[in-house]
């Protein structure tokens, strides 16, 4: 059993709740609030005002704002060959998520995908998918070369079955160095490749021709 | 832990069951005749060592003669044993494929062919399967390029 401590005992209203003078206080604004906002106000909806139309144009070019576009959904096809691949996956994942970037959606299907990043050693045996792919994807599209074996063939380079360079194969637009590049190195390049599709031009012609060639007359 | 069988023991057997089929024998390996490699392979499943799990098929080119290596495992008594074979052939080597007895064996086969260049007689489906159609020589022989 405690003992009663005299002088313990709470004489006045603890400090947590409000004085009396301040509750005095908010009557009298609540009073005047009521006395004079007797009256709605009108609603500020002079935007809905379709005559009004100066208000709700933005001036750019058909360029610019398609580039933007492009450049922040830039999905890449699904192309790991080799050991690189991890690191493209570990850059498409939570810890550096290049879904910041609109560009989570690693495509199975190149007829969906603007970018090709070559991830990783790319054999004799592999090149002819390699181009089919390229050729699949649909223009606009970019290729990254990722690696030194997709760059030169690396140190594979005078191997039997190793393509010494996937530029024997597809253009490149991007050359990511490493082996494997740091998902940060890989970074890089695609904002490289983002500032090289914000700078390509409507007037610009197809990198690869079309089948047949285009049409001279 | 898989016990590795000693080729020695294994080698007095199957000399019992086929006489003149082991070449040489130590407590590594078991060495035997190119043209009995198959027998042995189906004595080695079907005797009492019960080899029903062919690990790993390779070769070897020791330049005066090739090598084909069986890495043999029983999973129902967890032992294991090296089986070899040689062909002196140099020009077109030929060994009995071991496809029909280890279903395992065709694919890996089929490798040894591409990069060694040595046919295995028997075999279902013997074609390149890393490199193209076309492509000239075996890259794994020590004498290529």
């Amino acid at each position: 059993m405690e003992e009663e401590v005299p002088g313990m005992e709470v004489e006045q209203a603890p400090a947590v709740y409000s004085s009396h003078g301040l509750n005095v206080a908010e009557g009298a604004e609540i009073e005047r609030l009521r006395s004079t906002n007797v009256q709605p106000m009108p609603d500020p909806s002079e935007w809905l005002d379709e005559e009004d139309i100066t208000k709700n144009i933005l001036l750019s070019t058909v360029e610019k704002v398609v580039h933007w576009g492009r450049h922040y959904s830039t999905w890449p096809v699904n192309f790991g060959l080799a050991c690189c691949a991890f690191e493209m996956i570990s850059l498409a994942v939570s810890r550096f998520d290049i879904s910041r970037f609109g560009m989570e959606l690693l495509r199975a299907s190149p007829r969906q995908a603007d970018l090709m990043i070559v991830a990783g050693t790319v054999t004799w045996k592999m090149a002819p998918a390699v181009r089919r792919i390229y050729d699949q994807m649909p223009e606009p599209k970019w290729v990254l070369a990722m690696g030194v074996c997709a760059i030169s063939g690396g140190t594979f380079r005078e191997s039997y079955s190793v393509v010494p360079g996937v530029n024997h194969i597809v253009p490149v637009d991007v050359y990511v160095p490493g082996c494997p590049p740091r998902p940060e190195a890989l970074m890089y390049g695609l904002m490289k490749i983002h500032e090289k599709v914000m700078s390509q031009r409507a007037t610009d012609t197809l990198k690869v021709p079309l089948i047949g060639g285009p049409k001279s007359s | 832990m898989t016990v590795a069988l000693s080729g020695k023991v294994v080698a007095e057997e199957l000399s019992k069951a086929m006489p003149g089929a082991v070449v040489s024998s130590d407590e590594k390996c078991l060495l035997v005749d190119g043209a009995s490699v198959r027998e042995v392979g189906e004595w080695l499943k079907t005797s009492q060592y019960v080899f029903d799990y062919l690990a790993n098929l390779t070769s070897v080119d020791y330049v005066d003669f090739f090598e084909v290596i069986y890495n043999l495992v029983s999973l129902r008594h967890n032992h294991s044993l090296t089986l070899k074979t040689r062909c002196y052939e140099r020009e077109n080597p030929s060994v009995p494929s071991m496809t029909p007895v280890w279903r395992g064996a065709e694919l890996q086969e089929r490798e040894v062919y591409d990069l060694m260049g040595i046919s295995f007689e028997g075999h279902p489906n013997l074609k390149r399967i890393l490199l193209w159609e076309g492509f000239a020589g075996h890259p794994l022989r020590r004498d290529y390029l």
